[in-house]
């Protein structure tokens, strides 16, 4: 194909982003602004909209280079909630380690860790309220883990065994607890973001006083559904929060294909007229100070709030993942923002409030606690091995009550197993 | 409670003539008065009432935050609705025209259909939503379709397609009263009067047709259970929404004795009162007016195929809309009429 040329008018050209490192290339942070902790204020949490609007291209920053809680942001926690905080974080980092290994080991059949990002679920989760639905996406284990969910379960899920309570039909880490406020998990990206919103809108019609709460990649903020939802929540002024967990990499395309060379994700906020404030992810008390700003505003109809959580996915998008074939092996080493867990660790110590070997001796423990989660889990079987729901539960659920062409196709899939397995008596 | 059970007999309801809009609006009124939970929203349907006036006055009387706008997004509107649905309410979005259902497409099919399953229950999506479909009104390509089989493929949807206003309002009483998503097609060919095929000549008003006679107050009409529009025994031709009409003034124009169902649901579809007819008749006329190709047409050719064949005395036949989209121009060319069903008709007959 030949361009026709016009006149002398030079010929257009198309932009397609490049992330600034590839593997073995040098990494150089200094393009990243990272404010000083302390130095953000902080509006009103019954601010107009546009107050926060600075906050947008901002960074919300509380704990500074020393390890010290600084500025307005300082949600000035005790050290026992700080503690809670950190064991938190650690087990979901220890849980996400196991069931990696559990998947290498051919328990299961995928598994996507939320190494570096704990913050962003685990301190959220913190400071909403235990009744507040969260609509996550797939990688805020954090969430159920704070919320108190047994291990066992989650594992049981994850191997899809007798015991899963979604009896084997879902992906591995595609938890479902109603019970714990945690909505289903969707394969496809962006969809709960107005189902949450909905759900919010619900609790406003009934005049109820729990709120929702979304998580989002940056790169699914490109999906129609992400648009919509923030729409929706504009025009009713729904009570939601949605974050925006950017973690800079969505599988083996960076940020920028999401449009993050020209705006913050937060500043996505400001085009739909509601609140928003880019947070530092890897600061687990600035995560926490957002997200009770934005729930206090939500609670007291204020409004929804958008929170980009600025952070990094020091590991592979999923165990179906190999990062090593699109990015430099720096870029998580040298990640300016640090590791959240140990920033907090750091500063419970500057705190006098902890120490290395307090440290050491929680994550032996922890360890220990994610093995005998897993060994009671594997007691109902693994993925592929046998132990796993009946055939006729295939044709549950699909309706509250089965139609004909399931009856009829239920006694064939029966019919099938007596065939394969004549052993077998349980109808 | 089913219509056929009601403790009062229909004949002793006090009744009233209804257009099929007005039943509508009669049935998302009192859906709306007997259980809080039940939302009305869409683009234009609060103040306004919707571009056919479906839910006029149902803003003034349930108050705005039960009935109101929502911005153009189709996306929007079901995926609130699944949200809604998760909390404990009963929304009935409504999408202006099916033809604009495309955007919130996948909140339907990958959403709110499986929600059931993909929770095990513990969530589920108990929405209705309306959605005025089919040609016939010079609407052109962005307003005449009939998308009802993308709709029958999707494992956990239900799919109604009401003909008429006793049918209309009994039928979407049941699907709101019901536990999973049902999409509620609307022939809005048949809002004012049941078409008979005959563009050139004006259309009869329900206000003079039997089925306009609607009981008072509430009573619901089961989903999964086909209607005998008239018994016969020269073929059996199935037929929904305005083709009812059409495939039956065909017949009696025609002077033969078919036996025509109104299926009025195609998910859940009601086999056995198909399966009864075509063994009695042994032979089916199936008559659409969505494009052929994987038509639901098919679906039923191949039901009647695997569980009749031994009582069939001629091929089945399919009158449906061409493979095109709907030209603004060429409509009638392109509508299932009179011409197209009395060919197939005489084919049986000579069969």
């Amino acid at each position: 194909m030949t361009a026709k040329s016009r006149g002398n008018l030079p010929p257009l050209s198309l932009h397609v982003p490049e992330p600034k490192f590839r593997p073995g290339d040098v990494v150089d942070y200094s393009h990243i602004q990272i404010p000083p902790a302390g130095a953000q204020a902080r509006p009103d949490e019954q601010c107009t909209a546009s107050d926060t609007h600075p906050l947008c291209l901002d960074l919300v920053r509380v704990l500074g280079e020393d390890h010290r809680a600084v500025g307005p942001w300082d949600p000035k926690l005790d050290a026992e909630t700080l503690r809670r905080m950190l064991r938190t974080m650690a087990l979901t980092r220890a849980f996400d380690d196991r069931m990696y290994r559990g998947q290498r080991q051919g328990k299961t059949s995928f598994y996507m860790k939320c190494t570096g990002e704990e913050a962003t679920s685990v301190a959220p989760a913190m400071a909403l309220a235990a009744d507040d639905m969260v609509f996550p996406s797939y990688r805020q284990q954090g969430i159920l883990i704070s919320r108190g969910y047994p291990l066992v379960e989650m594992i049981n899920q994850i191997y899809s065994n007798r015991a899963d309570k979604l009896k084997g039909r879902q992906l591995p880490i595609m938890y479902s607890a109603r019970d714990y406020g945690f909505f289903t998990i969707s394969g496809n990206l962006a969809t709960q973001y107005p189902q949450a919103v909905g759900w919010a809108m619900a609790s406003a019609i009934k005049g109820d006083t729990r709120i929702a709460a979304t998580w989002i990649g940056e790169g699914s903020t490109a999906e129609g559904d992400f648009h919509s939802a923030m729409t929706f929540a504009a025009v009713y002024n729904a009570p939601v929060i949605f974050n925006v967990v950017n973690n800079q990499w969505a599988i083996s395309s960076f940020s920028g294909f999401a449009g993050a060379e020209r705006a913050t994700f937060a500043a996505r906020a400001i085009g739909y007229g509601i609140a928003g404030i880019r947070v530092d992810g890897n600061d687990p008390l600035a995560v926490y100070a957002a997200t009770e700003w934005a729930a206090n505003r939500a609670r007291s109809n204020a409004g929804p709030t958008l929170i980009e959580h600025f952070t990094y996915r020091a590991e592979g998008h999923s165990t179906s993942d190999d990062p090593a074939q699109y990015r430099s092996a720096q870029e998580r080493e040298e990640w300016p923002l640090g590791d959240p867990i140990n920033r907090l660790k750091q500063h419970l110590i500057a705190l006098g409030e902890w120490s290395e070997e307090q440290q050491a001796a929680m994550d032996r423990e922890l360890v220990d606690q994610v093995k005998s989660a897993t060994k009671e889990a594997e007691k109902n079987g693994i993925l592929g091995h046998g132990l796993h729901h009946p055939f006729h539960t295939m044709f549950e659920d699909v309706f509250e009550e089965l139609p004909w062409n399931l009856k009829e196709q239920s006694e064939q899939a029966i019919r099938e197993r007596r065939i394969k397995w004549p052993e077998w008596k349980d109808a | 409670m089913t219509y056929e059970e009601s403790p009062v007999s229909l004949s002793e309801a006090p009744t009233r003539r209804l257009n099929m809009i007005e039943a509508i609006n009669d049935a998302l009124d009192i859906m709306m008065e007997r259980d809080p939970n039940v939302v009305v929203m869409g683009e234009d349907v609060g103040y306004f009432g919707g571009v056919f006036r479906a839910t006029a006055g149902l803003q003034k009387k349930h108050g705005k935050t039960r009935v109101f706008d929502t911005p153009i997004s189709e996306c929007g509107i079901i995926g609130v609705a699944v949200g809604m649905g998760a909390y404990g309410l009963r929304p009935v979005p409504e999408i202006q025209f099916a033809d604009y259902i495309y955007p919130g497409l996948d909140q339907l099919v990958s959403e709110a259909a499986r929600l059931r399953y993909r929770s095990a229950g513990e969530f589920i999506a108990p929405m209705t939503v309306r959605s005025p479909f089919g040609g016939g009104i010079f609407g052109g390509q962005t307003h005449s379709q009939s998308p009802e089989a993308m709709f029958t493929h999707v494992a956990g949807l239900k799919t109604v397609v009401p003909s008429n206003p006793h049918d209309a309002k009994g039928l979407l009483i049941a699907a709101i009263e019901d536990n999973d998503p049902v999409i509620f097609f609307e022939p809005k060919r048949i809002y004012n009067g049941p078409f008979n095929g005959y563009y050139d000549k004006p259309v009869e008003p329900w206000s003079r047709h039997a089925d306009s006679v609607v009981p008072e107050g509430y009573y619901s009409i089961p989903l999964g259970k086909a209607r005998i529009v008239r018994p016969g025994n020269a073929f059996t031709v199935l037929a929904y929404g305005t083709m009812v009409h059409v495939a039956a003034a065909v017949c009696a124009e025609k002077g033969v004795d078919a036996e025509i169902i109104d299926l009025r649901t195609l998910v859940p579809l009601d086999i056995e009162t198909v399966e009864k007819s075509v063994e009695k008749t042994g032979k089916c006329l199936i008559v659409h007016e969505a494009t052929r190709t994987s038509g639901f047409g098919a679906e039923l050719s191949a039901l009647v195929q695997e569980r009749c064949f031994y009582h069939l005395e001629a091929p089945i036949e399919r009158v449906t809309g061409f493979d095109t989209p709907y030209p603004h121009s060429l409509e009638w060319a392109y509508f299932p009429g009179p011409v197209r069903i009395g060919e197939a008709i005489d084919r049986l007959t000579k069969a």
